[in-house]
């Protein structure tokens, strides 16, 4: 029981961890564009100016 | 004469350019036909490359360019670089609306991440609680321990994820109606608070798992319904700023201004170039043209127009270039009319209750009464309150109504898909439901079956090559038709362009001329049709005339149509001979020529009146009243924004089939639409008595209620797949 009482808390927070970083793909506009991305990493130039 | 054609164009986009305090200017741009990577490379590189740009983002899924610049904004500049490279560029207007909607499509992921995570762990810590429900050893202390888990988990993750749904049923139930959000809402709160109940009593039956996965699922089909919406929107405003309205204002110092239509004042002197569009009505000051109002009234004879002329907005100029004095504000314009009547149209649309509406009437009351009724017999046959109430959430929980909240969106938004990939863009759910229903298609002639520009016909190929260098000179519609028919090839010399008349100059060492017959000498009085003349000095003139060809795929689109079993007709504003010739030519017997606007709506109302459905596809400015009127309208992308706004759906490519394809997914969808509904009623039919009779406990309704959701979200799918 009491390694469960320590398991049921990591993998809530670890839940959580995930919903957080969704939440920041998110808001960081990561699913804006997915045409484009994909079509990015094709492109030569290593030093890619422009940063949102 | 030649007045504008002096002037070096000096752009002003600068009304386009965004300043806000604190950032860098910044211009938004509709890129037209960029698709792979190189293309995307080249944008960038090119346009970051420009002095002044200090970074520059496409976005190749919806085609956007975003530039941003260091300290000075030079937005004639950019564009005219795109167009170098070969994409078409206009400036667009990012708004606030957009803003908005973008916000909430983030919510509403925010919430369904949150459910998401609620519905995976709380089921983690329900799988013991369901082993314990089959016999496994779990003492009721280990039990109450789990149960307090799904607790602390479930309740924020429903209070959170929960608020879409809420929100929605306090703002009905304040306006005294109840939409489906209020079943939802009651059926989740009160499923959170027994089994609240239940966990402090130590019993044995909680449902948090149900809770959160409900929301989950319902948040899915929410989320798809707001992407259509958004895509529709956002869709509807690119074509509005893909026609940048843009208006040559001229100064007092003989300076050339671009403005947004908005701005041009009454009194203001504009100048409209050949291939331009009458920005607002205006009176002629100087300049003689020739006007395609095709748009405008259907008809596809040019009209002339000379000094004190009055010129309607949304003709196109043909010929020379005209000086206007506005006499009317871009909203007062002869426009402003019929934009009138589209509202009314659209009005009397918005009336239309959708599928999912209908099945939510008829819903609603029948689980209420359903779960009441669980209740009050349980008590009645004396169960006791607790396990009385239990039984009701059972029966609220298993009739989930996931296959209105997610089945609808699933069919509309694979529908909608599939109709993108080929050219079809469907502005609303309801429109797709309201195509389906379609019996009578009623087509325009200019620009809808017809391919809406003129094009050679019957010229001897000798001619037209003769005739070809002078063409290649000219800007002229007419002549460009000509310079296409011959391909490419040397121009004529000294080449003079006399606006409203012709071009004349140099053929290999003779002097030629190509042009009205007044220009020519030819004494030729009756211009039936689009014509134009050549000649060599002092040779014979020869005639080339053009007409309006019918689409290529227009004959078969129309026996596809009545294959289908729906009935076709034509209503055109241009004349008799013409219409019949076109409608001949489809295979349309049905034919009414010379309609004004008005009419064209009236016979639409007409028809209606007599209880037909009918589908109205139209491009021009005089169909945008029908297009409102009708039951469904399809516009081509060629058509003027009002048409397009007033449409329910855009097809874009020179097919007509794209309207029996169109109608033939609609019907599809709504097939798949009624299957998924049946497929609820026959579930609820044996699920809901099973619940009353306690036969359901938490394990049986989470497998039944992510069972039901999958089953018609794959079924809506099946359309994206079909061929």
């Amino acid at each position: 029981m009491n390694i469960f009482m320590m398991l049921a808390p990591m993998s809530v927070l670890l839940g959580l961890i995930g919903v957080g970083a969704f939440w920041w793909t998110v808001s960081h506009g990561q699913y804006e564009d997915p045409a484009g991305d994909a079509a990015r990493i094709l492109l030569d130039d290593d030093e890619h100016p422009s940063r949102d | 004469m030649a007045l504008a054609y002096d002037l070096s164009p000096a752009p002003d986009l600068d009304a386009f350019v965004t300043r806000k305090a604190g950032a860098r200017p910044r211009l938004e741009l509709l890129v037209k036909g960029a698709r792979c990577a190189a293309c995307l490379g080249k944008i960038e590189r090119e346009t970051q490359a420009l002095p002044g740009v200090s970074s520059a983002r496409l976005n190749l899924t919806t085609g956007k360019l975003s530039v941003e610049f260091a300290s000075t904004a030079d937005a004639g500049a950019v564009i005219s670089t795109l167009e170098r490279l070969g994409y078409p560029a206009s400036p667009y207007d990012p708004g606030l609306a957009a803003e908005a909607a973008d916000r909430e499509g983030r919510r509403l992921i925010l919430c369904l991440a949150v459910a998401a995570f609620g519905a995976m762990n709380t089921m983690m810590f329900s799988v013991p609680l369901w082993a314990g429900l089959f016999g496994q050893e779990l003492g009721p202390a280990t039990r109450t321990v789990m149960q307090w888990w799904c607790a602390l988990v479930a309740t924020p993750c429903v209070l959170f994820a929960g608020r879409p749904f809420f929100e929605s049923a306090w703002r009905s139930v304040r306006v005294r109606r109840a939409n489906m959000d209020v079943p939802i809402s009651i059926g989740v709160l009160l499923t959170l608070a027994i089994s609240f109940s239940e966990t402090l009593l130590h019993g044995r039956d909680t449902y948090f798992d149900a809770a959160v996965s409900l929301l989950f699922l319902l948040l899915i089909g929410r989320w798809m319904d707001h992407q259509l919406k958004a895509r529709a929107r956002s869709a509807a405003a690119d074509l509005l700023a893909l026609q940048a309205p843009v208006a040559i204002v001229l100064d007092g110092r003989g300076l050339e201004h671009r403005r947004p239509i908005a701005d041009v004042r009454v009194d203001d002197v504009l100048i409209v170039r050949p291939g331009d569009r009458i920005p607002v009505d205006g009176r002629v000051i100087a300049g003689f043209a020739e006007l395609d109002a095709s748009l405008l009234t259907g008809e596809t004879r040019p009209i002339s127009m000379r000094q004190g002329d009055v010129c309607r907005a949304g003709a196109l100029n043909l010929s020379g270039a005209l000086q206007l004095r506005a006499i009317a504000r871009s909203e007062d314009s002869a426009v402003a009319a019929i934009a009138r009547l589209v509202e009314a149209g659209a009005q009397s649309k918005s009336k239309y209750v959708q599928l999912s509406e209908k099945a939510a009437q008829i819903y609603v009351p029948v689980v209420h009464s359903a779960a009441a009724l669980t209740f009050l017999g349980g008590w009645a046959l004396g169960l006791g309150v607790r396990e009385s109430l239990l039984r009701a959430v059972a029966v609220l929980i298993i009739t989930c109504p996931c296959a209105l909240g997610l089945a609808v969106p699933a069919v509309q938004v694979s529908a909608s898909s599939r109709l993108f990939r080929r050219g079809v863009l469907v502005k609303s759910g309801a429109a797709l439901e309201r195509l389906a229903e379609v019996d009578h298609v009623v087509f325009d002639k200019t620009g809808v079956l017809t391919e809406g520009r003129p094009q050679l016909v019957d010229a001897e190929a000798g001619i037209v090559a003769q005739a070809a260098p002078l063409a290649r000179a000219s800007s002229h519609p007419l002549a460009k038709a000509i310079a296409e028919a011959a391909g490419p090839g040397p121009l004529a010399e000294d080449v003079v362009e006399h606006p409203g008349l012709g071009v004349e100059g140099v053929i290999g060492g003779r002097r030629a001329r190509l042009g009205r017959a007044g220009f020519l000498g030819v004494a030729n009085a009756q211009a039936r049709e689009t014509e134009l003349w050549f000649g060599f000095e002092g040779d014979i003139k020869v005639r080339l005339a053009f007409s309006d060809r019918l689409r290529e795929d227009a004959a078969k689109a129309v026996a596809d149509l009545k294959a289908m079993g729906l009935t076709v007709e034509v209503l055109s504003g241009d004349a008799p001979r013409a219409v019949a010739m076109a409608a001949d030519a489809a295979g349309i017997v049905q034919r009414r020529a010379g309609l004004t606007p008005m009419e064209k709506a009236d016979a639409i109302a007409a028809l209606q009146s007599e209880g037909h459905k009918v589908l109205m596809v139209g491009d021009g400015l005089n169909d945008t009243a029908a297009l409102a009127r009708a039951h469904a309208a399809m516009a081509p992308g060629s058509a003027l924004d009002a048409s397009q706004n007033a449409a329910d759906l855009v097809f874009s490519g020179a097919r007509l089939g794209a309207v029996v394809e169109a109608i033939d997914i609609a019907r599809q969808a709504r097939r798949r639409a009624l299957e998924n509904f049946g497929f609820a009623a026959a579930y609820n039919l044996v699920a809901a008595p099973a619940a009353m009779l306690g036969l359901v406990n938490p394990f049986l309704a989470a497998l039944a209620m992510s069972g039901s959701s999958l089953a018609v979200t794959l079924n809506a799918l099946r359309l994206r797949r079909a061929a």
